[in-house]
């Protein structure tokens, strides 16, 4: 009965005006963002950061949540109808979506994403609901060896089992640890690595980072590519999926739930890896497999279901441990952190509201998601037609501003243009930025965990050894290296990931 | 077939990776290290470098027995006038205020793109300036002077 109360609590938050109108506007300025080709939702989420300065966290978390699975839906909309993914995850619902367009199914291969989408939101905020607080439970016995073995073991699978070089992205954990501790210590109040600039005795700003690396890097990097886009659209026809449609759908979507609910929440994996999961599954479960690639709804029933699964089961982790396993849930966490609240099990205890809010608020958005973009496609296929060089300049004035307003200091400007070079750098070297993002998060806090268990143990480091719970994360994180380093699971990976 | 090493993708990561490892740990020398039981402000960089250097030889003998070729083609423009009209910015927010510092961003960023229309970017300008100066100036309260000196 808790978790009846515990939702109404939540939905008497998410309900009220000024949480429905951010809500509205990130599920909105999401879904416009994930229609447009060569804007991601790390793009987005980061240049959007400074905007919400003003506003409560609660409202800031609903608006940056409904940008997130906003753009995953926007993605999947453009994905049909003009055969180019708006972002990752939403590659695979190209395939047949585009096909079943091309055979003026659009409407209904449009509808059955929705559908799918919001049946998978549906599930995934129970799933959230009844995971949540044990979890966090949990969490609030973890001493600090605990802590920090939890989050070696997070950042070893989320840089192993993400997409690229293996070596490269532990490398990138590591960076990202460096760059997090810059700034005064804690402990002593000295200065760590600000080469005295005294701009940066707080740190590096997260916004910074995040900026610099994606969006000004994605900027650079779109403009070299030597691919013009050209977009045909095609009608959109009748909405409505037929029965049969309807009953094709059901179990796909189902399986697509359950994959995307269990690849969230792992770090690491995401959305990209839960649709192209679910294809193949959908894929193998057929009837008749030929179908596939020419038009088959369950090809865009399952793998749509799966990303927004995915996108949102990926909050149980980084709200009840404070433990990203993505980059944009590190965005999420740097949210929190602008805000002044410490992410980790403590946020349930003492700001019910804003888990609770935030668990109703995206059930609230995935059935503003159907309910409005649906009638709203033709406004979103005129949006496709805006061109890119009309967007990136756009996209460096809220970048610079956001940046700018965060200290009001020219400095920080300055060092994201740095970072945006950095960025590019790094993407030409096939090292992964995200990783160093979700390192660069959780640098301070592990050094804080790893000082106070040395201490409890009396420089003994043998203590994330001998204590149980820590013991299981080392054990969890050695077998999981090894099993990747299995030639035989590489492989498998690499198909998948594509 | 090995690439040669001037464009060899995982040996200069593997450089890059051990240069700013090096680089680290050179200036945590100066913060104390401690011990384990009572870590100075040196102990978790020092360590966090070491293991940086190490993964950047890994990678680096990675790259000379098996490396793969840098391939993405990078155009310049972008690479340098996109960090610079972030550099025009912030000095002229400093200097002439916030009217003329986003102009240039415009121009100066739009300038890097394929194709650069005069009218268009010209109307661009306009578009954004006004936008930004209602949301930010006026909406959510910046303390910028829309321009200095006057």
């Amino acid at each position: 009965m808790e978790l009846f109360n515990n939702l109404i609590f939540g939905f008497s938050v998410a309900f009220s005006l000024q949480n429905l109108l951010y809500c509205f506007i990130g599920v909105l300025v999401g879904t416009l963002i994930g229609v447009l080709p060569g804007i991601g939702p790390m793009a987005t989420i980061a240049m959007l950061l400074p905007i919400t300065y003003n506003i409560p966290p609660v409202a800031a978390l609903i608006m940056l949540a409904g940008i997130y699975y906003g753009a995953q839906y926007g993605g999947s909309t453009t994905s049909i109808l003009v055969n180019l993914p708006g972002e990752t995850a939403s590659v695979i619902t190209c395939i047949d979506g585009y096909q079943m367009a091309r055979q003026g199914r659009a409407g209904p291969a449009l509808a059955i994403a929705a559908i799918g989408s919001f049946f998978a939101g549906t599930v995934c905020t129970m799933i959230i609901a009844m995971f949540g607080p044990p979890l966090a439970e949990m969490a609030l016995k973890f001493g600090s060896p605990e802590y920090f073995s939890l989050m070696v073991m997070a950042l070893v699978t989320a840089a192993v089992l993400a997409h690229g070089d293996m070596l490269k992205s532990l490398a990138m954990v590591v960076l990202g640890l460096l760059l997090g501790i810059v700034g005064s210590d804690v402990d002593s109040g000295i200065k760590r690595f600000c080469f005295n600039f005294f701009e940066l005795t707080d740190g590096i700003g997260f916004v910074i980072i995040a900026i610099g690396v994606f969006a000004v890097g994605e900027i650079i990097s779109n403009l070299s590519d030597p691919e013009e886009r050209q977009v045909f659209t095609s009608k959109v026809g009748s909405l409505y999926p037929t029965l049969q449609d309807m009953k094709q759908s059901i179990a796909p979507i189902i399986r697509g739930t359950a994959i995307g609910a269990f690849f969230g929440t792992l770090p690491g994996t995401g959305p990209a890896i839960s649709s192209f999961s679910s294809y193949m599954v959908e894929k193998k479960a057929a009837r008749d497999p030929s179908r596939f690639g020419r038009g088959a709804i369950e090809g865009v029933a399952g793998p749509e279901s799966a990303n927004n699964a995915a996108a949102q089961c990926a909050f149980i982790p980084t709200l009840t441990l404070g433990i990203p396993g993505s980059g944009t849930m590190a965005l999420m966490l740097g949210a929190l952190m602008i805000h002044g609240i410490t992410p980790g099990p403590m946020v349930m205890v003492q700001q019910p509201d804003l888990f609770w809010g935030l668990i109703a608020s995206m059930w609230i958005g995935n059935l503003m998601l159907v309910v409005l973009n649906l009638p709203m496609v033709g406004v979103w296929v005129s949006v496709l037609k805006l061109p890119y060089r009309m967007l990136f300049p756009a996209i460096m004035v809220f970048s610079a501003i956001g940046i700018y307003s965060t200290n009001n200091v020219s400095f920080d400007v300055y060092l994201a243009a740095i970072f945006g070079v950095l960025g590019i750098a790094w993407r030409v070297l096939g090292c992964s930025p995200i990783p160093m993002l979700l390192g660069f998060v959780l640098g301070p806090i592990m050094e804080e965990n790893l000082r106070r268990a040395l201490q409890v143990s009396e420089g003994d480091p043998s203590v994330f050894l001998t204590r149980p719970i820590s013991l299981a994360f080392i054990i969890a994180t050695v077998l999981i290296l090894v099993v990747m380093v299995m030639p035989a699971v590489r492989k498998r990976r690499d198909d998948i990931v594509g | 077939m090995i690439p040669g090493l001037l464009r060899n993708k995982d040996f200069w990561a593997g450089m890059m990776l051990v240069g700013i490892g090096a680089a680290a740990m050179f200036i945590a020398r100066d913060y104390r290290f401690g011990s384990a039981l009572r870590m100075g402000p040196g102990f978790f960089p020092t360590i966090l470098s070491g293991i940086l250097i190490a993964f950047g030889v890994c990678i680096m003998a990675v790259g000379l027995r098996s490396g793969e070729k840098i391939k993405e083609n990078l155009s310049i423009r972008p690479l340098v006038l996109l960090p610079l009209s972030l550099l025009l910015f912030g000095i002229l927010m400093e200097l002439a205020g916030f009217v003329p510092a986003l102009v240039v961003l415009i121009f100066v960023s739009a300038a890097s793109g394929k194709e650069f229309r005069f009218m268009e970017v010209l109307l661009l300008t306009v578009t954004l300036v006004v936008a930004s100066v209602a949301l930010f100036i006026w909406g959510l309260g910046l303390p910028y002077p829309l321009l200095r000196g006057f």
